[in-house]
């Protein structure tokens, strides 16, 4: 049995029928074509696949497809816009914030809702907040830079 | 006129040219990969430590909705084992060699017995990968278990169950270096001894991207194209074509895209790619592998995994009189690709250390177990060495009641350039190891640190420090050398530098970034060297249909043997190109100098060509030298003539809360000398990532098989504790700089000084800081809270 859903990812609407076991980041990944969500682990730690879900990050290993019908969803390929690298992006860029690249989408997603919440995180708050999302390569030295960089670097808020 | 780069790049942290790609979500992993008329591969793995097999039932799952093919071991018939590239044989002359390598078979699919969890008896292929899951699930196999050992130090002992007839009593070799009778009489009139157990606990190197592979076979050209995550994708092509399915290399083409991370786990021919490539001939389609984490635990070669005696001969005032080491190794249960070189000459050949150490006798024993087989993980046998030697240090300071830090200083070798002949075959090549040391103390401001240690102990506070004085051997490695030593293969490296008309430059390297930035530092050098701007440069990697055969990157080698190559056709493009100029200019080339992306005649700068008018002129040879063929590409193979040697010195300070026994690192230092550096930024990149590799096996990490069942107990990532970022403090690194003789460039190797030279220093911080207790030394790692506490608990109980 499949089951319709509907959501809109970086700004464009999609809809498939599915089988109710798909998880979010399948359908992502092999029915959209959106490879930039990655798949490092099956029980929720490694936070590769994190998304932007109604605003929220989330680990779509960890939602099922039909789930997030009418969701409204960003992947790492929606953050840049009109060309122009999001302040995120950028200071993981700047500071040399990924070496593989394979955590980097789900690392950036979760700064993104970190510093929506805490504009101006200490080194200690982003410690803690990246704790569910693992880095192999970085020694997360740099994606603590990354962040601060980015902090420093994010428009105000209107 | 072209444009000139105006400034040298060599030394400078440009950003890295490879990222925007992976910040927007963009690059390709295996993975990634989508193909018309794909299949996905499932594979059935034995549930049992050791088991037999009496019978494999695929009716039920054959019949299931979208099942394309299922094939066991007994279908694979011609196709050989998975071949071990390091033969340990007294017939060969191996050096060393006590008991002759036991070459075991490793069948890509087990028909016999399953020897380990997670050992695959059959591949499930379907038209999704949902099917083809559902489907694995009901193949029927008839098991017989059989008992199983996974502990290294019960792999070969009296009634330990035995894996492979070709391997009497589970030992896989007996092996030794050094020189056993001087340091037996070294121990024998020594005043001060010290003895103690030493245990290197098993890992998993976890890289972020789980293994992958997509085979495809097109019947039309009778082409094969294996896409897969591989740090060597010509070392998988020879291997797989040559050993192990028996086809011609140049039907076969490997290509190793974006790689999420290897850490040497995917230097190695493992089963699913080989099954995948032998079931895409026959069922002329495309066919997807994608391991699990849970798969990734089981498969993956795991790394490490030594328990060892290691005694040290002292005087009375502190100077090493001999050092006496006794390993034994698990190799888990087959011979994975390079395994048995880890644990030999890639860990008895650094335990001369940085020390002037006058006798060293070292002797390993290698064992098979029901474990899922071990081989070079970052580091890969330098760790061990380093781990053994910097723990028997600190305790043979204590042993004779000197400062941990003294002792070192005695005992340092000499500054020297050029050669220092160890008591373990290898020739160090140049090295500062006291500078480095200073340097480190210097940042640390060490005295400071004793006077706030001896403050906080009055508070009844645990604060400690451990040190690390390292060596390792990178820029691996001269062919014959390692050939003399059992090496299958040769450790040089390829680089073709490929000029177009037009001046732009795409260089073919044989070493192969999965993080490294290649990207990046090989452009930095290509720049620099004709001169012009870096975005004229594009560097490809991990492809064999366009670069020519190439040994890939591990043991810290792309930047000093694959760069070396690089920079080899670079300086024959210049000699072509002087020839060119010289022709242009009417002058003669020997008369031709190269600078600034300019060639010009001596003395006189106005007569010169840009380099782009020379590329230009090689493809449109109007007005050429005679004899000389047009065109503007050149490719080399370096082989170095030595290993290289980088050092440090690096210091943790940690706390230990003493009611709960969870270990706060407050500090990291590290001082490290990995010669010249191309780009700053990169090298502490790779600094930092190594060192939270070797925290995270000090303080969490370990792969734990229960001892009756042979089940690992640590098979996700929810058992399996990686570190994370609220338990690392922000790295203070620095370096010196002792440039290498070896190759032109003067570097070394950076790519895993961090996971040597941290576990010992952690470990030795953690002895320090229960001294006030009783406890002089810890066996095992990791150093969780609750090993933490048991261990408080029962210096209590002692006192």
């Amino acid at each position: 049995m499949k089951l319709p859903v509907k959501m809109t990812i970086n700004g464009q609407s999609y809809s498939h029928e599915v089988e109710p076991r798909l998880l979010l980041v399948h359908y992502i990944r092999e029915v959209v074509g959106l490879t930039g969500t990655h798949v490092g682990c099956d029980t929720s730690q490694c936070g590769a696949c994190t998304i932007l879900m109604n605003g929220q990050a989330v680990k779509c290993c960890t939602v099922f497809a039909v789930q997030a019908d009418g969701a409204n969803i960003t992947t790492i390929e929606g953050l840049a816009k009109d060309g122009e690298l999001h302040p995120i992006q950028q200071g993981f860029w700047e500071k040399h914030g990924l070496q593989c690249g394979f955590c980097t989408p789900g690392m950036i997603l979760s700064a993104y809702q970190m510093l929506e919440r805490y504009p101006k995180p200490s080194e200690e708050l982003i410690r803690h907040q990246l704790e569910g999302n693992l880095c192999r390569c970085t020694g997360y030295h740099n994606i603590v830079k990354a962040i601060e960089w980015a902090a420093e670097h994010m428009p105000a808020k209107k | 006129m072209a444009t000139v780069a105006s400034d040298r790049l060599f030394g400078k942290s440009i950003k890295r040219r490879e990222d925007p790609r992976f910040i927007t979500g963009r690059g390709q992993y295996v993975d990634d990969l989508k193909l018309p008329g794909m299949t996905y591969a499932a594979f059935v793995r034995s549930p049992h430590a050791h088991a037999k097999i009496r019978k494999i039932d695929t009716a039920a799952a054959a019949r299931h909705p979208g099942v394309v093919a299922i094939y066991t071991g007994k279908d694979m018939a011609g196709v050989n084992s998975l071949p071990c590239g390091w033969d340990l044989r007294k017939e060969k002359n191996i050096p060393g060699v006590m008991q002759d390598l036991a070459i075991v078979p490793h069948m890509p699919l087990t028909s016999d017995a399953a020897r380990h969890v997670g050992d695959p008896v059959a591949i499930v292929i379907a038209d999704s990968h949902e099917a083809a899951v559902d489907a694995a699930e009901k193949v029927q196999v008839d098991w017989e278990p059989l008992p199983s050992v996974t502990i290294t130090e019960k792999a070969a002992g009296a009634g330990a169950p035995k894996l492979h007839d070709g391997a009497p009593g589970n030992v896989a070799f007996k092996w030794e270096i050094g020189d056993r009778a001087a340091t037996d009489a070294a121990f024998n009139s020594a005043p001060v001894k010290v003895k103690k157990r030493i245990v290197n606990q098993r890992l998993v190197a976890n890289a972020m991207e789980p293994r992958a592979c997509v085979a495809r076979y097109d019947d039309a050209t009778g082409e094969l194209t294996l896409w897969v995550t591989s740090q060597n994708p010509h070392v998988h092509r020879l291997l797989m074509c040559a050993f192990v399915l028996g086809i011609p290399e140049h039907k076969v083409r490997v290509i190793a895209p974006d790689v999420g991370g290897g850490f040497g786990s995917k230097i190695f021919l493992y089963n699913e790619e080989v099954v995948c490539s032998w079931a895409s001939r026959k069922l002329k389609r495309p066919v997807r592998w994608t391991s699990s984490r849970s798969e990734a635990y089981l498969t993956d070669a795991h790394g490490r995994d030594h328990v060892t005696d290691a005694e040290l001969a002292l005087s009375n005032d502190g100077k090493m009189l001999g050092l006496r080491v006794k390993t034994t190794a698990n190799l888990g249960a087959y011979l994975s690709t390079f395994a048995p070189a880890v644990p030999t000459f890639l860990y008895g050949t650094l335990l001369n250390g940085v020390y002037a150490i006058p006798a060293i006798h070292c002797e390993v024993t290698g064992v098979f177990s029901n474990t899922t087989a071990v081989d070079a993980y970052r580091g890969a046998g330098r760790p061990e060495a380093c781990y053994v030697l910097e723990r028997i240090v600190e305790a043979g300071a204590r042993a004779a009641k000197m400062d941990v830090g003294e002792l070192r200083k005695k005992n340092f070798i000499p500054k020297f350039s050029g050669a220092f002949q160890t008591q373990v075959a290898v020739v160090y090549d140049s090295g500062d190891y006291g500078a480095a040391w200073d340097r480190m103390l210097q940042m640390l401001d060490y005295k400071k640190f004793r006077a706030e240690q001896e403050a906080a102990r009055k508070q009844g506070r645990l604060l400690g420090i451990g040190f690390s004085a390292y060596i390792e051997a990178c820029s691996i490695a001269p062919s014959k050398l390692v050939g003399a030593l059992g090496a299958g293969a040769g450790l040089y490296e390829s680089g073709k530098v490929r000029v177009h008309p037009t001046g732009g430059v795409t260089v073919y390297t044989g070493s192969h970034s999965h993080g490294q930035g290649h990207e990046t530092t090989f452009a930095q050098i290509v720049a620099d060297k004709l001169g012009i701007p870096i975005e004229q440069v594009e560097i490809v990697h991990g492809d064999t249909g366009s670069i020519p055969f190439g040994m890939g990157t591990y043991g810290s080698r792309s930047a000093s043997v694959g760069g070396t190559a690089i920079l080899m056709s670079l300086n024959k493009v210049i000699e072509k190109g002087k020839k060119i100029a010289a022709h242009l200019l009417e002058a003669s080339p020997s008369d031709i100098d190269f600078t600034g992306g300019q060639f010009q005649v001596k003395g006189a700068p106005s007569k010169a060509v840009p380099f782009g008018a020379v590329s230009l002129t090689a493809y449109v040879p109007h007005k050429y030298p005679e004899g000389l063929e047009p065109g503007l590409e050149e490719t080399s193979f370096y082989d170095p003539s030595n290993f290289c040697f980088p050092f440090g010195a690096h210091a943790c300070v940690v706390e230990v809360e003493r009611e709960t026994g969870k270990v706060r690192i407050l500090r990291y230092l590290a001082v490290d000398d990995v010669g010249n550096v191309i780009n700053p930024m990169i090298v502490d990149g790779m600094v930092h990532g190594g060192i939270a590799q070797g925290v995270g096996q000090a303080l969490c990490e370990g792969a734990v098989y229960d001892g009756q069942s042979g089940q690992l107990l640590t098979g996700t990532m929810m058992d399996y504790a990686l570190p994370k970022a609220d338990m690392l403090p922000m790295y203070e690194t620095d370096r010196t700089v002792t440039p290498t003789p070896v190759n032109p460039m003067g570097i070394k190797g950076a790519g895993e000084t961090g996971t040597i030279a941290s576990p010992p220093a952690v470990m030795n911080a953690v002895v320090d800081a229960l001294a006030p207790l009783g406890v002089d030394h810890i066996e095992e790692m990791p150093l969780s809270a609750e090993r933490v506490w048991k261990i408080i608990q029962g210096a209590k109980s002692a006192r």
